[in-house]
């Protein structure tokens, strides 16, 4: 099962002072007012911050059912947007991934991958045996997710109170720490120049092409940065 | 609850969970040291920097409504914070936030 010391240990990891859980909180805010707006009820809010958990996919299934979108429409839409999570989960598991733990773990904890989540882990992994970092990494899972809730029922029961000008402070802040955090994390020139080349080509070929930006500009901006890192230390 | 909400968020966690379930299991056959793994790492990085300046420059949700030059002013305000307080990350959030809604405010 689950050992509970380093669960634990990753459920207090937002508690440090340098945590993500008030921006995370404030991003839930946001969008826990904005599903009341949309007509949700607080338990379908809940139940869409729980399944989902995260923020890009949520944003996208409120504005496609704005617009009075398919179900097979918001499918593509959201599996466009979030496929991101794929390359993340890739460049997290393999450090995850230990012979004695029962696979059950890596598929269940798989759901906590999103970027505050997958920030934290990449912080921090070092300092974990590896035999038990997924147990440590369902800790920090459990706690994003816990202040995700937390923050969209905040958001749900709050929202007549919010005026225009803090909603669009409270959505500011989530990028704004990312982006912070990725350039803390850069440290290597490759992950140096992935950061550079993203935030470069992300919106350059927004342009020409919004569906697949995220995912091209992710595909050629790393690649290019692993070719000259790999070319660099060779 | 209303059905077709139920149904947008069940179809919107399933196209969610399948990047990650996929991912799993391609991690399954990667070594932390290889060079795919590293190559992994670098379009991770480079995907999250894209989707980060998308939503700063072309943003969906609320965002819509604030000006790009409010949006730009505040992420480098906000940078120089990150510098200025020796990297922290929680100062310049919280500075993000008061900034745009004054900025959204008066501007």
């Amino acid at each position: 099962m689950i050992n509970k010391n380093f669960f634990f240990k990753g459920y207090k990891s937002i508690l440090t002072h340098d945590s993500p859980a008030i921006a995370l909180t404030c991003c839930f805010i946001a969008i826990g007012a904005l599903f009341k707006n949309l007509g949700f009820n607080i338990q379908e809010s809940i139940f869409s911050t729980i399944l989902t958990y995260a923020l890009p996919g949520s944003l996208v299934m409120a504005e496609s059912m704005l617009i009075g979108a398919s179900l097979f429409n918001i499918f593509l839409a959201v599996w466009f947007v979030n496929a991101r999570l794929y390359p993340m989960t890739v460049s997290l598991f393999p450090l995850m991934m230990h012979r004695s733990q029962p696979k059950w773990k890596y598929y269940f904890s798989c759901h906590f991958i999103a970027v505050s989540a997958w920030l934290i882990m990449r912080s921090n992994y070092k300092q974990i045996p590896k035999k038990y970092r997924i147990d440590y990494w369902i800790g920090i899972g459990s706690a994003t997710v816990s202040v995700s809730v937390l923050g969209t029922y905040i958001g749900f029961s709050f929202s007549d109170y919010f005026n225009k000008d803090m909603m669009i402070g409270l959505a500011i802040l989530n990028p704004v720490y990312f982006l912070c955090m990725m350039v803390g994390a850069s440290k290597t020139i490759q992950i140096s120049l992935s950061v550079a080349l993203g935030i470069i080509l992300g919106p350059v070929i927004y342009l020409y092409s919004p569906e697949w930006s995220i995912l091209l500009a992710g595909v050629i901006g790393g690649t290019i940065a692993y070719l000259i890192g790999e070319y660099s230390v060779s | 609850m209303s059905a077709n909400i139920v149904y947008a968020i069940l179809v919107t966690s399933f196209a969610t969970f399948l990047s990650r379930f996929l991912g799993v299991v391609s991690s399954q056959g990667i070594k932390e040291t290889s060079k795919l793994f590293r190559w992994f790492n670098c379009l991770a990085y480079a995907t999250l920097a894209a989707l980060i300046a998308r939503t700063i420059i072309f943003p969906a949700g609320v965002l819509v409504d604030s000006t790009y030059s409010s949006r730009l002013i505040v992420v480098l305000l906000s940078l120089l914070v990150f510098f200025i307080s020796n990297k922290n990350y929680i100062y310049p959030t919280i500075f993000s936030a008061i900034c745009m809604a004054i900025i959204n405010n008066y501007i």
